[in-house]
C-alpha cells in the first residue's frame, strides 16, 4: 500500500514537502475562514479595546495640549535656575487659552498628580489672569505663590511636555520620578499599590490552597464513584457554576453577617458568646472565593483522575506498597497535570476577583480590581487604572509562563 | 525455592527438578460472590505446585480472573480459605503477600522511568542503593531490555513494555507470579514469542506462575497443567496433552480445540470398550471416564484423528462409510466436511498428500480409534 502510493507522486514535482502542504492549503483556508468571524468579534470586542484602554497608562496628554507654548519655551531650559521671562509669558497666554477652552481644570487635576497643590497654583493664576498687570510676570506669579520660582515646579511642567510618560506605571509599583527625572521610592505613607498587588497575590493564593485541599479529595471520591452517583456528585460540583456569580457573593453576605445565619448557629449551639465578626474580613473573603471557585479547580483534577487506569494502584500495592505510599508515590503524581491547570485556573481567576472582595471583604481586603474600578469609576484617572490593570496583567502573565516552565505545557490539562 | 535463584538460572538449563507434588498455593472450598446471588466462583479447590506453570484458562465471565485477583489481595473470598506456603492469606492485604503481579494492561506507571519501575518494588523491601541497581541491571538482562532503563514506558513498544511488567513483577523474587493475561495486547507474531520468553524464564528461575488466558493455544503451549473454568467451576484440570486427547465434559472437549461432538446412546461394552449407537445406528467403539451407562451420551472426535482408512488405520475399530461435502485446502492440511452418522458437518482434517485427490461429492471411508471416540456425561 505505501509502495503503490510513494510511486504515484512523480519523482519530477519537487519537495515532498511543499507538495503536501499545497494539497492541504484548501483545508486549512476553509478551516481559517469558519474560524475567522470568531476572530474578527475577539478582535473588535476583546483584543482592540483592551489594547487601546492600556495604553491610557502610558499616554499624557494635558500639558502637552493645554501649554503648548510653555513646553517650547522650555524647551532650552537647563532646569538649574528659575525659567525666564519669555516662559511666564507664554505660560499666561496659554492659561488664558485654557480658561477660554475650559481645559485648565483638567491640566491643574494632571499636575496635581505629579505634585500635591498644582491644582490650586494653576487655578489661582487662570483666575487672577485678568489682574496681571504690564511688564515682567515672574514677580506678578511670585506674589501669587512664591513656588513659581521653583526650578522643580518648571521641571514638572516640562517633563511631561512629552506625549508619553512613564508617571502611571512606576505609580503602580510605587515609584516616582525625582524633580532631575531620576527613578526614587515613594514616601512610605504613600507607597500603597505594591502592598495592594502582594495582597491580591496572597489571597489568590490561599484561595488556590483552599480549594486544592477541599477539591483534590472530592475529585478522587468522584473519579471512584459508580457512574451513576458520580454523574449526582458532579451536578452538584457543578450547580453553583450555574448560578450567578452575584447571587452566590449576595449569599455568602446573607451566612456571614453579624446577624447572620453562621452566627446565630454559633450562639444557639453555644459554641461562641458573642457575634463573630465575619463579613468584611479576610476569612469571609476567602471562604466566599473559594466557594465560587472550587469547581474550576475540581474539574480538570478530575479529568486526569478519571484517566488513570485502576490497574495503577493495584500493581502498585502487589509491588510491595502500602496504601499510602501507592496512592502518594504512583497516584498522586500522575494527577499533577490536573492539578497544575486547577490550580493555575483558580490562582490567576482569583487574582482579577472584584466583586466578591467588594461585598464580602473589609478595607484590608480589596483586591487589585477593586482600586481599578475606584480609579475609573469614582477618580476618573484613567492612567492609573490602566497601569494598574497592565500590572495585572504582566502578573497573570509571569505566573502562566512560570507555571509552564514549572509544570510543562504538555502536563497541564485543562479538561 | 530459595536456592533458585536468577544467579542459577541458565538458558540450557533443564527445569527445575522441584518436588512436583509440594504444594505452593492451596484454595480450598473458595467461594465468591459480588452481588450476594450469584456466584462467581463456585466451591473451588485447587493446589498450585511449588515450580509449575498453571494456567487458568475459560471464556470471560469464567470466574477465573476473579480467582486470580482473590490469589494476588485484590478480592476477598466470600468463603473458605486460600492458603500460601501453608499460611492462609485471605486477609492479608497485596502488599505483604510477596506475590509478583502482571496485569493485563502491564499497568506500569507512567512518570518513572524502566529502572524506576523495576526498581519500585525494591524500594519497599529495604533494598537499596547499589544492590538495587544491580537487581535491577539483572532482571532487565532477563527480560533482555538491557540498557532500556532510562527511557520512559511511553517511548517503548508493546512487547518491551511487556517485559519491563514481567522484570518488575519478578525483581523481587517473589514466591509467585501472577499474570492476567499479559500478552492480549500483542500482536499474533509478539504474543507466540512472548510465550516462550514467558517459559523460559518460568523455568530458568524455577519460578511458580499462575497464568490466566481465554487463548486455549496459549495455554496448551506454556502451561505445565491447565485449569478449565466455565461458570465458576474448575471443569478440567490436567496437563495439556491430556486435557487435548482426553477432555472429561462436553464444555472442555468444545472449548479446547476443534472437536466433533454427537449425541449417542449407550450400546453396552464389548471387548473393555464401550460401545454406543449413532443417530443413524451407527455403532462406535469408544473410551470415556466410568459410568457411562446412560442415555443422554455425546462423543466426541477430533477432526484430525478422523482419518482416511488406509495402513495407518488398519488396526482402527471404526470404520466408517462417508460422503464428501466440502473440501477446504488449509496449506499443511486439507479439511473435510462429511456426511457421517447421520450428520452433515462431520469434520476431519487430514494431511494436504492424503486429502489432495478427495473430490466433493464422492464417497470414502473413513476410520478411527475407539482411544480417540471420548463418551462424554456433561
Amino acid at each position: 500500500m505505501t509502495e503503490t502510493m510513494s510511486l504515484a507522486i512523480p519523482p519530477t514535482s519537487g519537495s515532498l514537502g511543499a507538495a503536501l502542504r499545497r494539497a492541504e492549503r484548501p483545508n486549512r483556508l476553509r478551516a481559517f475562514a469558519l474560524a475567522l468571524p470568531a476572530l474578527l468579534f475577539l478582535v473588535v470586542t476583546f483584543a482592540a479595546p483592551i489594547g487601546l484602554f492600556l495604553t491610557t497608562a502610558v499616554r499624557n496628554p494635558e500639558v502637552r495640549s493645554v501649554l503648548p507654548q510653555t513646553v517650547a519655551a522650555l524647551d532650552g531650559w537647563d532646569g538649574r535656575a528659575t525659567p525666564g521671562e519669555e516662559a511666564f509669558a507664554a505660560l499666561a497666554a496659554d492659561l488664558a487659552r485654557a480658561k477660554e477652552d475650559n481645559t485648565a481644570a483638567a491640566l491643574g487635576k494632571r499636575l496635581n498628580y505629579e505634585s500635591a497643590g498644582m491644582r490650586s497654583r494653576i487655578m489661582s493664576v487662570v483666575r487672577h489672569l485678568g489682574n496681571l498687570k504690564d511688564g515682567a510676570l515672574a514677580p506678578q506669579f511670585t506674589a501669587l505663590d512664591p513656588v513659581w520660582a521653583s526650578p522643580d515646579l518648571w521641571a514638572i511642567i516640562k517633563r511631561n511636555g512629552s506625549a508619553v510618560t512613564p508617571y502611571y506605571l512606576l505609580t503602580s509599583v510605587d515609584l516616582a520620578q525625582d524633580a532631575s527625572g531620576g527613578i526614587e521610592r515613594v514616601e512610605e505613607s504613600q507607597a500603597v499599590f505594591l502592598d495592594i498587588l502582594g495582597r491580591t497575590l496572597w489571597i489568590a493564593a490561599l484561595v488556590t490552597a483552599a480549594t486544592l485541599v477541599l477539591g483534590f479529595p472530592t475529585a478522587y471520591v468522584i473519579s471512584l464513584a459508580p457512574s451513576r452517583i458520580a454523574g449526582f456528585l458532579l451536578l452538584l460540583v457543578l450547580l453553583p457554576l450555574w448560578t450567578s456569580l452575584l447571587v452566590r457573593t449576595t449569599a455568602w453576605v446573607v451566612l456571614l453577617q453579624t446577624d447572620g445565619v453562621i452566627n446565630q448557629i454559633l450562639l444557639a449551639l453555644g459554641l461562641t458568646t458573642e457575634k463573630l465578626q465575619l463579613m468584611l474580613t479576610r476569612f469571609g473573603t476567602v471562604t466566599a472565593m473559594t466557594h465560587i471557585q472550587l469547581p474550576f479547580t475540581i474539574l480538570p483534577i478530575l479529568s486526569v483522575m478519571k484517566s488513570i487506569p485502576e490497574g495503577q494502584m493495584r500493581a502498585a500495592r502487589s509491588l510491595g506498597a502500602p496504601p499510602f505510599f501507592a496512592f502518594w508515590r504512583v497516584y498522586a503524581p500522575q494527577t499533577l497535570p490536573g492539578v497544575a491547570a486547577g490550580c493555575l485556573m483558580t490562582f490567576i481567576l482569583s487574582l482579577g476577583y472584584y466583586i466578591t472582595p467588594a461585598l464580602v471583604g473589609g478595607p484590608r481586603d480589596q483586591m487589585m480590581s477593586n482600586f481599578i474600578a475606584t480609579y475609573i469609576n469614582r477618580d476618573l484617572n484613567w492612567g492609573m487604572a490602566a497601569a494598574l490593570a497592565c500590572l495585572l496583567l504582566v502578573m497573570t502573565l509571569s505566573i502562566y509562563l512560570l507555571f509552564l516552565r514549572l509544570v510543562g505545557a504538555e502536563r497541564i490539562k485543562l479538561g | 525455592m530459595n536456592t533458585m535463584t536468577m544467579e542459577r538460572g541458565r538458558l540450557d538449563e533443564a527445569p527445575p527438578t522441584t518436588t512436583g507434588s509440594e504444594t505452593m498455593v492451596a484454595f480450598e472450598r473458595v467461594q465468591k460472590t459480588y452481588d450476594g446471588r450469584t456466584l462467581v466462583v463456585e466451591d473451588l479447590n485447587l493446589a498450585v505446585r511449588r515450580g509449575e506453570f498453571l494456567t487458568m484458562l475459560g471464556p470471560s465471565g469464567s470466574g477465573k480472573t476473579t480467582t486470580l485477583m482473590m490469589l494476588g489481595g485484590f478480592e476477598q473470598p466470600t468463603s473458605g480459605r486460600i492458603l500460601l506456603e501453608g499460611q492462609a492469606v485471605e486477609r492479608l492485604p497485596p502488599e505483604r503477600r510477596d506475590i509478583g503481579f502482571v496485569f493485563q494492561n502491564y499497568a506500569l506507571f507512567p512518570h518513572m522511568t524502566v529502572a524506576e519501575n523495576v526498581g519500585f518494588p525494591l524500594r519497599y523491601r529495604g533494598i537499596r542503593g547499589a544492590e538495587a541497581k544491580r537487581r535491577v541491571e539483572e532482571a532487565l538482562s532477563m527480560v533482555k531490555l538491557t540498557g532500556l532503563g532510562e527511557r520512559r514506558p511511553a517511548q517503548l513498544s508493546g512487547g518491551q513494555q511487556q517485559r519491563v511488567a514481567l522484570a518488575r513483577a519478578m525483581v523481587f523474587k517473589p514466591k509467585l507470579i501472577l499474570m492476567d493475561e499479559p500478552l492480549g495486547a500483542l500482536d499474533k507474531q509478539l504474543r507466540e514469542h512472548m510465550q516462550v520468553e514467558i517459559r523460559r524464564i518460568q523455568q530458568q528461575l524455577g519460578i511458580t506462575m499462575v497464568y490466566v488466558t481465554h487463548d486455549q493455544s496459549e495455554a496448551l503451549t506454556m502451561s505445565d497443567r491447565i485449569a478449565v473454568f466455565h461458570e465458576g467451576r474448575i471443569q478440567q484440570l490436567s496437563d495439556p496433552m491430556t486435557l487435548y486427547d482426553r477432555p472429561e465434559n462436553r464444555f472442555v472437549a468444545g472449548f479446547i480445540g476443534d472437536n466433533n461432538t454427537l449425541a449417542c446412546e449407550f450400546a453396552g461394552t464389548e471387548n473393555g470398550l464401550g460401545v454406543v449407537r449413532m443417530p443413524d445406528g451407527t455403532r462406535l467403539f469408544t473410551t470415556g471416564p466410568s459410568g457411562q451407562a446412560r442415555a443422554d451420551l455425546t462423543v466426541s472426535l477430533r477432526p484430525e484423528r478422523l482419518g482416511l482408512d488406509g495402513p495407518d488405520r488398519r488396526n482402527a475399530e471404526n470404520r466408517i462409510p462417508a460422503r464428501v461435502l466440502d473440501r477446504t485446502f488449509l496449506g499443511d492440511r486439507v479439511r473435510l466436511t462429511l456426511e457421517a452418522f447421520g450428520s452433515k458437518r462431520i469434520v476431519a482434517s487430514v494431511p494436504a498428500a492424503e486429502g489432495a485427490a478427495i473430490l466433493p461429492g464422492s464417497s470414502i471411508g473413513m476410520a478411527c480409534f475407539a482411544a480417540d471416540c471420548r463418551t462424554l456425561t456433561r
